[in-house]
């Protein structure tokens, strides 16, 4: 097991493009680390330029302490897990699980130690007599993993391995992953455009965007504290809203009415003019729901709802709003460039799926104004951001790993 | 539900009428056909016949589906030994995956009947470089295969030696160059699904006992590695054995089964530097030559060899006739008085088991050993009567094409 270090990683192709431009990022002993972002963000190559599979146009890439641009993949001994893994039906799962040994010549003795020792962890023991057959879909999955384990490898890759199973099976190995990640305690790099799988499976993700890093973070991190317009836009679903704002004093006035910023955020966007809010759906309720002592924290509003979304356990609004035209230039393109639907100038609205909130009525909401972010619409960078605040919850996100790591150990064989 | 294919593909109106809505695996059995000895699947294949041709149907992601669809075109458009692509079919409804449509490489056999069928001892290594010369060939082109195994591959004979092809570019990458980075790469991948492939046929006795998977999967990359060298590195030689070294150059490449598309001489005081551009797909002169002359479509060696038959048969008109005959009217006849009587001769109950060209070839094989034992040439209708009765009946039935097997089952 190895840490990852990248330093001022470029890649550029034969027409100068940069695919990856200038990428510093530590990956610890033992960390998950996540690298997502829209298709062409350079997430895909720089994994490949861990591997070895590109060649490194400049910088350093130091596995385990050892400068590797040069070294050949396999010589880096990292494991690409469920690359176009084959499944061999007249070998027992313990020799699907061992080959990559017997081709190696490694000992008889030394195979049936790392076999079993995966077996217990994979929870495959009972099968490894058998033929695979009969396994089911996240059982094939695991003799891939198995597979990766016995190599020893410094490092797990994946890219993008769920992306074509469907939706149960991906639900099911998100979590296996995740559960396996943490028993083995082993370094992990994991590609994705799916910004709900980098949430729940990452220790830390990193954020990338035409081959720079954005933001490298814990996921709660991410979703609290962006660092800008294009990382609050990519994290979280429905994705926060973004509405023009203008700023009088400490005073935002926006199409849902005033907001009073703090001091310190207050502080932070002083002496601008047109702006951008930040407001994630669960920051309004609908007013009439709202406890007495939490009112004042927030402020309250009248629109118009355009459609209502009752889900059982929650419920969404849909509220048109007006924008000026280099507001909604803005929105388009950075809508364009994550991927996803035009961000109409529509705001989603999470409200209890209590409320009687109805479609085409005008009526009464609460926002809380506290957690709102201020960007620069020009930059897109988050004026509001608190740093410290971050960092604090990424640090707490890191004991919570060792804490995990930990009671695995202690969690032994029998656990299901 | 939407169809893409690329003209010309009238055949696949016939294949519109089959149930695409539904899960291939729940496909009624009277819509597919049994196709035996293939190879190792992630994924749902199944086979269908329309028209009288064989169609591999193979559920799969929507971008991967879509992606294996363009590359495999692009090969094909290319010359590169591939399977030709049909079509694709998406937005099938509840969200299913969609069906990649490929033609059945008939008279094709897969690895697990090479490797313990009764040849299977012969030459092993033969088989492996079958292998490396399509990696090595794909490489030229800058695809990156991704998946390179005997399970993605097929073999069919030719004139008695094998080419292989790639059936599976589910994986595969394509660059304008492909660096030695991803070469090495892919080249490690093959050599462990090789090796994995022949033990899974070890563990299923499946495979010659002669045979050792780790001293196969071993040899892979040194193999690939010097047919790599063979046909791409650059050469320097003395200015005065210029003319005989190139010839060497350009004969020893052909002879490994590649064409040169471009050479490139830089002399200086010191001697020449020779580079050699080698062309991706098959050199296909002799191919061309039988069409043109018969409208016999085979592949290359046995385009050599039915060709070299065709002038000795020319010869012997003109001379029996004691006038030049022209080669339109010498293909034409050889044609109608040789190969289709020689191919003709195999009964029903034999046929599809081997390509008829390779039969032909065969059977020109068999009339030299009998002649040799004989002291004088037996003559090729000796030969066939011989061969159909004592050679043909040992290729396994098994081995019979798919379109021949359905139209057996349903000869209309």
């Amino acid at each position: 097991m190895a840490s990852i270090e990248m330093k001022n990683i470029v890649k550029k192709y034969g027409d100068g493009f940069p695919a990856v431009n200038d990428v510093s990022l530590d990956i610890d002993e033992g960390e998950f680390m996540i690298l997502v972002g829209p298709s062409g963000c350079g997430k895909s190559t720089l994994l490949r330029m861990i591997v070895g599979l590109e060649d490194i146009t400049s910088g350093d890439m130091v596995i385990g302490g050892t400068r590797v641009n040069d070294k050949a993949p396999r010589e880096r001994n990292l494991s690409m897990v469920f690359q176009n893994y084959a499944l061999y039906p007249h070998l027992s799962v313990f020799e699907n699980i061992a080959f990559p040994l017997r081709l190696a010549k490694v000992e008889d003795a030394e195979v049936q130690r790392r076999v079993n020792e995966a077996a217990d962890v994979l929870e495959l023991h009972e099968h490894l007599e058998r033929k695979p057959a009969n396994l089911s879909g996240g059982q094939r999955q695991r003799v891939a993993m198995g597979r990766a384990i016995v190599r020893q490898a410094e490092a797990f890759l994946f890219d993008e391995p769920l992306s074509n199973l469907d939706a149960k099976l991906r639900g099911q190995m998100r979590t296996e992953i995740s559960r396996l990640q943490r028993r083995l305690g082993i370094t992990t790099v994991y590609v994705t455009h799916d910004q709900t799988e980098a949430m729940t499976l990452g220790d830390r993700v990193c954020v990338l965007r035409k081959g720079k890093i954005q933001q490298v973070a814990s996921p709660r991190e991410l979703y609290e504290q962006p660092v800008n317009l294009f990382v609050a836009g990519f994290i979280g679903s429905p994705p926060m809203n973004f509405l023009p704002a203008q700023l009088e004093g400490s005073r935002l006035t926006t199409p849902f009415g005033d907001i009073e910023l703090d001091e310190r955020r207050a502080a932070a966007v002083a002496g601008r003019d047109l702006l951008l809010v930040g407001i994630r759906p669960e920051y309004f309720e609908d007013a009439s729901l709202v406890d007495e002592a939490k009112r004042p924290l927030g402020s309250v509003f009248t629109a118009r709802v355009d459609v209502t979304e009752w889900l059982g356990d929650s419920q969404f609004a849909y509220i048109p709003y007006e924008a000026p035209d280099e507001i909604r230039t803005q929105l388009r393109e950075l809508s364009k460039e994550l991927d996803s639907e035009e961000l109409r100038t529509q705001a989603i609205v999470s409200i209890d799926a209590t409320s009687r909130i109805r479609e085409g009525r005008d009526a009464e909401f609460w926002l809380d104004s506290r957690k709102v972010h201020v960007f620069d619409p020009t930059t897109g960078d988050n004026l509001t951001r608190d740093a410290e605040a971050g960092a604090e919850l990424t640090r707490l996100a890191a004991e919570d790993r060792v804490d995990q790591v930990q009671s695995a150990e202690g969690e032994g064989i029998s656990a299901a | 539900m939407r169809y893409l294919f690329r003209p010309p593909a009238t055949e696949a109106a016939g294949l519109l009428s089959l149930p695409w809505h539904q899960p291939l695996e729940e496909w009624d059995e009277s819509l597919l056909l049994e196709v035996p000895q293939r190879g190792i699947s992630r994924h749902v294949v199944r086979f269908t016949v329309s028209e009288g041709r064989v169609y591999a149907l193979k559920e799969i992601a929507e971008p991967l589906a879509r992606h294996e669809y363009a590359l495999l075109a692009e090969f094909e458009g290319e010359g590169l030994p591939s399977v030709s692509v049909l079509g694709i079919c998406v937005d099938r409804p509840d969200d299913q995956q969609a069906i990649l449509v490929t033609r059945y490489l008939e008279y094709s056999m897969s690895y697990r009947y090479l490797f313990s069928g009764p040849r299977a001892a012969d030459d092993p290594m033969k088989l492996l470089d079958t292998l490396v010369e399509l990696l090595v060939r794909l490489h030229l082109a800058g695809v990156y295969w991704g998946d390179c195994s005997l399970s993605n591959t097929l073999f069919r004979l030719d004139a008695g030696t094998f080419t292989a092809y790639l059936v599976d570019a589910e994986t595969a990458e394509r660059h304008p160059t492909l660096s030695a980075r991803k070469r090495a790469y892919d080249v490690d991948l093959a050599r462990e699904r090789v090796g994995a492939e022949l033990m899974d046929l070890q563990s299923g006795e499946l495979l010659a006992p002669e045979i050792d998977p780790i001293e196969i999967a071993d040899s892979l990359p040194v193999r690939y590695e010097a047919l790599w060298e063979e046909v791409t590195r650059e050469e320097v030689f003395r200015a005065d054995e210029q003319a005989i070294r190139v010839a060497e150059r350009l004969q020893r490449i052909n002879d490994l089964g590649f064409d040169v598309g471009e050479i490139e001489l830089v002399t200086s005081g010191d001697g020449a530097r020779l580079r050699v551009e080698t062309r991706v797909a098959e050199p296909g002169q002799h191919r061309r030559e039988l069409v043109r002359l018969t409208g016999l479509e085979v592949q290359e060696n046995q385009a050599q060899r039915l060709l070299n038959d065709l002038w000795s048969y020319r010869a012997y008109l003109e001379q029996r006739s004691g006038r030049p005959v022209p080669e339109t009217v010498a293909g034409h006849r050889w044609l109608t008085e040789v190969y289709l009587p020689v191919v003709g001769a195999v009964p029903d109950e034999l046929a599809g088991r081997l390509e008829p060209a390779e039969v032909f070839h065969e059977v020109l094989e068999h009339r030299w050993f009998l002649s040799e034992g004989a002291g004088f040439d037996v003559g090729t209708w000796a030969a066939v009567r011989s061969y159909v009765q004592n050679v043909l009946p040992r290729m396994p039935v098994q081995l019979t094409t798919p379109s021949v097997m359905a139209h057996r089952s349903d000869p209309r």
